[in-house]
C-alpha cells in the first residue's frame, strides 16, 4: 500500500463540481506529474465542506491550509510551492469573515466558520473519499452494522434510537425511534425500509451533500433499520436532479455487496439485506411520504390520507418504515456510541445535531451543523458572518415553503424544533434563508407561495386553487394593485389551506404568508394603502426623481439611462419621465451629486 | 360477529363495523356530510376536502377516507368547518366556467347544488385566472368539456378501476392538472370503449353523451324521411326519473305515446329485436354446442363490451356470439323486410334507437353494420336526450295515456324485456336454447342463478341430463377477471354473457344521472332492474320464441333461425383492434 | 463477502492512508523536512523519499511525513525536524539517505533520538 505524505483534498460536492473543482482535480494530476510527486501526493474528491461560498474548496494535509476559490490557473503555484517547496500560497489561503484574518497556518477546526459547529451527520463529508469504502471502514465505518447485528436483539436497536431522542430530519420530527418502533410491530410477510433523498425545499442541500460525501454512512444506517424492524429490502428515493449523490450512492451500494455488507447472511448472521436506488423526477411533493412511496411503485407521486400509516401499509401495501437522509446519518453514531451520547446533546426535546443550509443575504453560505439549541444569532452572526456589505438583518427564513420568516426580535430563540414552531415557523429540512433591508417581505412570501403553487400536486382543492388564488393576490399587491380586503382574504384563504389541505405541504404552504403577515404586516399595508414597498424592492412601486436643486446638469444619467427616460440640457436640472422609467436604478448609481433618489 | 366499534358524531352515539369509514357511519348516525368527490363504492380520495370533519386532531380529517376508531368523537358541523366548506366551494367555483344557464346538468348538478345548500352567495369572491381548454367532441359517444371539470377523478376511478380500461387520468400538476388522455390525445385516440359510465358519475357538466337530438329533429321535420325509432328495454325502465317519477318505476306505455306525438311515423320495440337475437343466438349455441364450435360462447349485445374485447381480449373474438345487437337487427330488418311490406325505399327511411348507451353510437358508425351502404341504424340517441326531446316537444309526459307500439316488430315476451338487466340475455337464451334442445318445455322459466347485481355470477344448468356451466360478467372490469380465469384454465364454461357497464344496460353510460347522494343511499342497478323482471313476470309470453311476430318474420322471411337470410342481415364479425391509434 | 476480521484489517490499513487528514497532533509522530531550494539543492528530496519508504515498511500508523520551507540555515541542509508528541522538537542535520533507517528505528520507534546526526553534534 502507498503511503502518501501529503493528501490534497478537492471537494467534489454539487457546488465546488459547479465552480469547477472537477478541472481542478484533472489540474491537480496533471502538475503533480510534471514534477514526479505522484508517489508522494494523493489527491482524493470528497464530498461537501459545507462552506460552500468559499468553493471550489482545496484542503492540504497534513497541514489542513485551507485554500478557497481556487481557480485552475492557481494549481501550479500550490503544488510547485505548497508540495513540492512546502511554502503555503497565502495569498490563496480562505479569508475568515470573522476574524478578518488570512491565516495560513489556521486549521479548518479553528476557523470562525467550523468552531461552533459539531459535526455528526457530516463527520465525514470532506474527510474521506466517498467512492472508497475502506475509507469509510476506516472511520469506524459498518461497525455500528457489526455490533447491532452481532450483540444487539433487534428491540434493543429500537431502544436506543427511542432513547436517544432522535426525531425525523426532514421535517416533521416526528420521533425516530416511535417509527421504528411501530413498522416492528406490524405484521407482514414483507416489509420495507425507504430512505427519502427527495430534498426539495429550496435552498437546503444538506442530504445531497451527505450522500455524495457520505453514502456509506447511509446504507449502514438502512441496513440497521432493516435488521431492527424486519425488512430485508430497502429502496432510496433519490432526486434525479442529483446525478453526483446518485452516482456515489450506486458506487457504494456496489462496494458494500463486493464487501458483503449489503446481500444474504451479512456477517453470517442470518440477516439479509439489499437496497435498490429509485430515481424521483422533482416533484417536491414526492418529499411527502405517502406520496413519494407511490411514486416508488410507479404512480403518480400524489399524497393519500393518513391513515393508514406506512407502518402500517406503506410501499406495495406493506409496513414501511421511511427516514430521511439526514436522520440516517445519525443513526450508525448512535449505535456505536449509544443513545446517552446522542442524547446529552442539544434540547429537552430535541437531541443531538442539526445541519442546516445558510443561504441569501449572509457571508458564509454553506452547509453548518451545530448542536440542537443553538441560537439564531449564533448561525447567523458567527458562523454566517451576518449580512453582506454591512446591510441590516432584517428576517431569517426557515423551514423552506413550509417554514416562517423570523425577525430581529426573535434571533436569540434556542433552534429545535418546537421553538420554531412556537416562534411561527418551523424547522424543516434546514434551509435557512436570510433576508437583509433590501428585502421586500411581500415578495418574499410570494416567491414561496409561487414555489409551492409549482409544485403543488393538484390533487386536492384547497391547495391547489387556494395557494393560486393567493398568490394572484400577492402578485397584485406587490404590482400597487393591492386593495383594501386582500389581507383578510389572505388570511381567510390561508386559514383554510392550513385546515383542509390534504398532507402536510397543503397545510404548512400558507406558513410564509401568515408569518409575514404576523411580523410584517406594516410592509403588507404600506403597499396596499400607501402603494409604497418600504424595501425599496417592488419596481412597480419604485419612482426614481430628480432632485433639482442638487441636479448640476452633467447628463451623466440621460447618457446611462436605457430607456431614454430622462431628459434635460447641459447645465440645467434633469426630468425623468415615469412613464418611460425602468426603474433599473442606473442614473443613481451614476450621478455624482446624489441628486437621484427612489421612493 | 363483525368487530363493531362505537363513536359519536355530533353528539349522536352509532356503532360501525370496524373498517367504516366516517362519512359512512355518519350516514347511519343520520348525519350528512357534504361531500363532491366522493362516489360511494367507486372514489374515497379525500380530494375535494368538502368532507373535512374535526376529530381534535392538528388539521381536520376528511370522512371520506377516515376510518371510524372506537371512542372517536367527531364535529361535522362547527362554525370554522362551515366556513372552510364555504371558502373550497368558492375557491372550486373560480376555477370553474359558471355557464349553469346552457349547462346540459344544470339543476342537475352536483356543485350547483351543494352551493345552494351551503349559501355561497358570491361565484367570484377569489376571481382570478382560469385555465381555458377545447373541448374534446371527437368522440361519438362522449364529450369531454375540462372548462367544467372540477377533478373530483371519478370518471378516472370509474374508468381505470371499475371498466379496467383506464385511458383517462391526471396529467400535469397543481392548478393547470386536468383529467386527460395521456400524451394531449383525444378520446377517440384512445381505446376508450365508449361505455359512458364517465358521464354517469361525473357531478358537473364535465362530461356529456355526444348530443344527436339535432339530427332527428331534423329527420323528424323532413317530409320526405320516413322516420322509425326503436327504444331499448332498459329505457322504460329509467326514462321517468327524468319527469320527477321514482327509480323502477316502468313507463313503457307513456313512451310508446311519447314517441308518437313527437311525430315518428313508426314506433317499434327493440325488444321484438331482443326476442329476435335470442331466436338466433340461441340458435348459434346450439350449434356450437352439437358441432364443436368454439365454446364458451359470449354475448355480443354491449357495444362497449365488443370494443373492449376486440381491444384488450382479442384472443376471445372467436368466442364472441356473431349476433348484431338487437337494435341493429331491428335496424337490418325495417331496412329490408320492412321497407319492402310498407313499399318504402330504405332509402327514405331513417332509423332512430333510444338507447341506454352511449357505445351505441359507435356501434352503430361501424361499417360492418349495415346493407348496400346504409346504415342498419342512422342515429342513436340516449335515454337523456330522448327526455330532454320530449320536454322541448312540450310533451307533459307523466300525464300521457299508455300507447302501444306498432306492429310487425312491437311485440315482444318478457325474456326480451329482462335483457336490460345483467344475466338477462343468459336468462332469456337459456329459456329458449333449453327447449331448443331438449324439444320439452321449461317449466319454471325463473333463473335466478344468474339474476342479482353481483359483478359475477356463475350458474350450473341441467339442459336435458347434461349440465351447462354458464357466467354472467357486468362491467368490463369483471369481464376482464372473468376471461382471466378462462384464459389461466381455471374456469370452464360453455356460455358467458357480459355487459360493459355494472349491473348491465339499466345502469348503462346514456341512463338518468344519479348523483351521490342517491346513490349512497339506494341501488340503482337493483332498482331499474326490479322494474323490468316485474315486466317479464307479468308478460303473457316468457320465451322469445313464442313471440307471434317472430314466428311470422321467420315463416314470412328469414326461414329458419341461422338461414343464409339471417346471416346475411341479423349477423357480423369482429375486428382485432390496436390500443393506440397514430 | 468480508469477515468481520479481514474488514478489520481493511480498517487498520486504511487508517495508515488517511491518518494525515485526521490523526491529531497529541499522538502524532512528525517529521519534517526542510525543502525550500536550499534543502532540495542539498539533496532533501530523497531524504524525504526515504523516511516515507521506511515509514511504509514498518508500517508505522501515527507518523506523517511533511515539508517546510527554509529555517534559514542553508548551511546545514538536508535538515529534517523529528517531533514525537510529549518530546522536545529533535533537529537532524546533513541528513543523506543512509541514515534514515536509524532515526526512524532508534527515535521515532525507540524514543531515543541520534544525537550524532543531531544540530547540536554538529555545531
Amino acid at each position: 500500500m502507498d503511503n502518501y505524505r501529503a493528501h490534497v483534498l478537492v471537494c467534489g460536492g454539487t457546488g465546488c463540481s459547479s465552480s469547477g473543482s472537477a478541472t481542478l482535480i484533472e489540474r491537480f494530476h496533471e502538475k503533480i506529474a510534471e514534477n514526479h510527486l505522484e508517489k508522494e501526493v494523493k489527491v482524493v474528491r470528497t464530498g461537501c465542506f459545507g462552506l460552500c461560498e468559499a468553493g471550489p474548496v482545496v484542503i492540504i494535509y497534513p497541514d489542513g491550509t485551507f485554500y478557497s476559490r481556487v481557480k485552475p490557473d492557481d494549481v501550479e503555484e500550490i503544488v510547485t510551492e505548497h508540495l513540492l517547496k512546502g511554502r503555503k500560497v497565502e495569498h490563496l489561503v480562505y479569508v475568515d469573515h470573522a476574524t478578518r484574518e488570512q491565516n495560513a497556518e489556521k486549521k479548518l477546526e479553528d476557523i470562525t466558520f467550523y468552531k461552533h459547529q459539531h459535526r455528526i451527520a457530516l463527520r465525514n463529508c470532506g474527510v474521506i473519499d466517498p467512492e472508497n469504502i475502506d475509507e469509510y471502514l476506516a472511520m469506524d465505518g459498518y461497525k455500528a452494522l457489526e455490533k447491532a447485528l452481532t450483540q444487539m436483539t433487534r428491540e434493543e436497536v429500537i431502544d436506543e434510537i427511542l432513547k436517544s431522542g432522535l426525531r425525523g430530519r426532514g421535517g416533521g420530527g416526528f420521533p425516530t425511534g416511535l417509527k421504528w418502533k411501530f413498522t416492528y410491530q406490524s405484521q407482514a410477510d414483507q416489509k420495507y425500509v425507504a430512505c427519502n433523498a427527495d430534498e426539495g425545499d429550496p435552498g437546503a442541500f444538506m442530504d445531497r451533500s451527505i450522500l455524495e460525501g457520505d453514502p456509506h454512512a447511509i446504507i449502514e444506517a438502512m441496513a440497521i433499520a432493516g435488521y431492527a424492524i424486519g425488512a430485508s429490502q430497502g429502496y432510496i428515493y433519490v432526486r434525479a436532479e442529483y446525478p453526483i449523490a446518485v452516482k456515489r450512492l450506486s458506487i457504494a451500494i456496489e462496494q458494500a455487496r463486493d464487501y458483503g455488507l449489503l446481500g444474504k447472511n451479512i456477517f453470517e448472521t442470518g440477516f439479509d439485506f439489499d437496497l435498490n436506488i429509485r430515481l424521483g423526477a422533482g416533484a417536491f411533493v414526492c418529499g411527502e411520504e405517502t406520496a413519494l412511496m407511490h411514486s416508488i411503485e410507479g404512480k403518480r407521486g400524489e399524497p393519500t390520507a393518513r391513515p393508514p400509516f406506512p407502518a402500517v401499509k406503506g410501499l406495495f401495501d406493506k409496513p414501511t418504515m421511511l427516514n430521511n437522509v439526514e436522520t440516517y446519518a445519525n443513526v450508525a453514531q448512535i449505535i456505536l456510541h449509544g443513545a446517552e451520547w446522542f442524547a446529552a446533546m442539544g434540547t429537552e426535546k430535541s437531541k443531538g445535531t442539526k445541519v442546516f443550509a445558510l443561504g441569501g443575504k449572509i457571508n458564509n453560505t454553506g452547509l453548518v451543523e451545530i448542536p440542537m439549541g443553538t441560537p439564531l444569532r449564533t448561525i447567523i452572526y458567527d458562523i454566517g458572518g451576518g449580512c453582506p456589505n454591512g446591510k441590516k438583518f432584517k428576517a431569517v427564513q426557515t423551514g423552506g415553503p413550509s417554514g416562517g420568516c423570523l425577525p430581529e426580535s426573535l434571533l436569540d430563540t434556542p433552534v429545535d424544533y418546537d421553538n420554531l414552531i412556537a416562534a411561527g415557523s418551523m424547522m424543516g429540512s434546514g434551509g435557512m434563508i436570510v433576508m437583509d433591508e433590501d428585502n421586500c417581505m411581500v415578495d418574499i412570501a410570494r416567491f414561496y407561495l409561487d414555489f409551492i403553487v409549482d409544485e403543488s400536486c393538484g390533487k386536492c382543492a384547497p391547495c391547489r386553487i387556494g395557494t393560486k388564488r393567493m398568490k394572484e393576490i400577492l402578485d397584485r399587491i406587490v404590482e400597487g394593485k393591492g386593495e383594501e380586503g386582500d389581507i383578510e382574504k389572505l388570511e381567510r384563504l390561508a386559514e383554510t389551506i392550513k385546515a383542509t389541505a390534504l398532507c402536510g405541504l397543503g397545510n404548512t404552504a400558507p406558513n410564509p404568508v401568515l408569518s409575514t403577515l404576523r411580523f410584517f404586516r406594516d410592509e403588507y399595508e404600506a403597499h396596499i394603502k400607501e402603494k409604497r414597498c418600504p424595501a425599496h424592492h417592488c419596481k412597480s412601486l419604485l419612482q426614481y426623481k430628480i432632485d433639482p436643486a442638487k441636479c448640476r446638469g452633467c447628463t451623466a444619467c440621460a447618457r446611462v439611462c436605457p430607456a431614454d427616460a430622462i431628459t434635460g440640457t447641459v447645465k440645467n436640472p434633469h426630468v425623468i419621465d415615469p412613464s418611460k422609467c425602468l426603474k433599473c436604478g442606473s442614473c443613481m448609481e451614476k450621478c455624482r451629486f446624489g441628486a437621484i433618489s427612489r421612493e | 360477529m363483525e368487530n363493531m366499534i362505537s363513536l359519536t358524531i355530533d353528539g349522536v352515539a352509532v356503532e360501525v363495523p370496524a373498517g367504516t369509514s366516517v362519512l359512512e357511519a355518519a350516514r347511519m348516525a343520520g348525519v350528512h356530510i357534504p361531500t363532491l368527490c366522493y362516489m360511494k363504492d367507486l372514489n374515497a380520495i379525500g380530494a375535494c376536502r368538502m368532507c373535512v370533519v374535526d376529530t381534535g386532531a392538528r388539521a381536520l380529517q376528511a370522512a371520506c377516507v377516515l376510518p371510524a376508531a372506537d371512542k372517536m368523537v367527531v364535529k361535522t358541523n362547527t362554525p370554522a368547518i362551515r366556513k372552510y366548506r364555504k371558502t373550497l366551494l368558492e375557491l372550486v367555483l373560480s376555477a370553474h366556467d359558471k355557464k349553469c344557464l346552457t349547462c346540459v346538468r344544470s339543476t342537475n348538478c352536483e356543485l350547483q347544488k351543494l352551493c345552494r345548500e351551503l349559501g355561497v352567495e358570491d361565484g367570484d369572491a377569489f376571481k382570478g385566472v382560469q385555465n381555458v381548454y377545447k373541448v374534446d367532441d371527437v368522440s361519438p359517444s362522449i364529450v369531454r368539456d375540462n372548462n367544467k371539470c372540477i377533478l373530483c377523478r371519478r370518471c378516472v376511478a370509474a374508468c381505470a378501476k371499475v371498466q379496467k380500461v383506464g385511458v383517462i387520468g391526471p396529467v400535469m400538476r397543481g392548478f393547470k392538472t386536468a383529467i386527460e388522455a395521456p400524451w394531449g390525445l383525444k378520446l377517440n385516440d384512445m381505446a376508450c370503449i365508449n361505455c359512458g359510465q364517465c358521464i354517469n358519475v361525473c357531478p358537473v357538466g364535465a362530461l356529456h353523451e355526444k348530443d344527436d337530438t339535432a339530427k332527428v329533429w331534423a329527420a323528424l321535420g323532413d317530409p320526405t324521411k320516413h322516420v322509425v325509432v326503436q327504444p331499448a328495454p332498459a329505457v322504460r325502465a329509467a326514462l321517468g326519473e327524468e319527469f320527477g317519477l321514482p327509480m323502477g318505476t316502468s313507463v313503457t306505455g307513456k313512451m310508446a305515446t311519447a314517441l308518437k306525438r313527437m311525430g315518428f311515423d313508426k314506433v317499434f320495440d327493440t325488444d321484438f329485436g331482443a326476442d329476435l337475437t335470442i331466436m338466433e343466438e340461441a340458435n348459434e349455441l346450439v350449434e356450437r354446442i352439437s358441432n364443436g364450435g368454439v365454446l364458451p360462447m359470449i354475448t355480443s349485445c354491449s357495444p362497449g363490451w365488443i370494443k373492449f374485447c376486440e381491444t384488450y381480449y382479442p384472443d376471445f373474438i372467436p368466442n364472441l356470439s356473431s349476433c348484431k345487437s338487437p337494435h341493429e337487427m331491428v335496424g337490418a330488418m325495417v331496412k329490408s323486410y320492412y321497407a319492402k311490406k310498407a313499399g318504402i325505399d330504405p332509402k327514405d327511411i331513417v332509423v332512430v334507437s333510444v338507447m341506454p348507451c352511449t357505445a351505441k353510437k359507435f356501434e352503430a358508425a361501424r361499417p360492418e353494420l349495415g346493407h348496400d351502404g346504409m346504415a342498419d341504424v342512422d342515429i342513436v340517441i340516449t335515454t337523456r336526450e330522448l327526455a330532454r326531446m320530449i320536454k322541448e316537444a312540450g310533451i307533459n309526459f307523466n300525464a300521457l295515456p299508455d300507447g302501444d307500439f306498432d306492429s310487425l316488430m312491437g311485440e315482444s315476451t318478457g325474456a326480451a324485456v329482462i335483457f336490460g338487466a345483467t344475466g338477462g340475455v343468459m336468462e332469456a337464451a337459456l329459456r329458449t336454447a333449453y327447449e331448443t334442445l331438449t324439444g320439452e318445455t321449461l317449466a319454471n322459466v325463473d333463473f335466478h342463478g344468474v339474476r342479482g347485481t353481483e359483478g359475477i355470477k356463475e350458474a350450473t344448468v341441467n339442459i336435458g341430463g347434461k349440465d351447462v356451466n354458464v357466467a354472467v360478467a357486468s362491467s368490463t372490469g369483471m369481464a376482464a377477471k372473468l376471461l382471466d380465469s378462462v384464459k389461466a384454465g381455471e374456469k370452464n364454461y360453455t356460455f358467458i354473457e357480459v355487459m360493459a357497464c355494472p349491473g348491465g344496460c339499466v345502469n348503462g353510460g346514456g341512463q338518468p344521472i344519479v348523483d351521490a347522494d342517491t346513490r349512497a343511499e339506494v341501488d340503482v342497478r337493483a332498482t331499474r332492474a326490479k322494474a323490468l323482471y316485474n315486466e317479464d313476470a307479468e308478460k303473457p309470453l316468457r320465451k322469445s320464441h313464442e313471440n307471434g311476430e317472430i314466428k311470422a318474420i321467420y315463416a314470412d322471411f328469414l326461414g329458419q333461425p341461422g338461414s343464409h337470410v339471417a346471416h346475411e342481415l341479423l349477423h357480423t364479425h369482429y375486428t382485432k383492434r390496436e390500443k393506440y391509434t397514430d | 463477502m468480508k469477515s468481520l476480521a479481514e474488514l478489520e484489517a481493511i480498517r487498520k490499513a486504511t487508517i495508515n492512508r488517511i491518518n494525515l487528514r485526521t490523526e491529531d497532533d497529541s499522538t502524532t509522530t512528525r517529521v519534517v523536512v526542510g525543502m525550500a531550494t536550499c534543502g532540495i539543492a542539498a539533496g532533501a528530496r530523497p531524504v524525504m523519499l526515504a523516511f516515507m519508504d521506511e515509514i511504509a515498511k514498518r508500517q508505522l500508523s501515527n507518523v506523517t511525513v511533511s515539508q517546510t520551507g527554509c529555517i534559514g540555515m542553508c548551511r546545514l541542509e538536508p535538515m529534517v525536524d523529528v517531533i514525537v508528541p510529549g518530546q522536545d522538537k529533535v533537529t537532524y542535520v546533513h541528513v543523506k539517505p543512509e541514515m534514515v533507517e536509524r532515526i526512524v528505528d532508534d527515535h521515532i520507534i525507540h524514543g531515543h533520538p541520534v544525537h550524532e546526526f543531531t544540530i547540536g553534534a554538529n555545531e
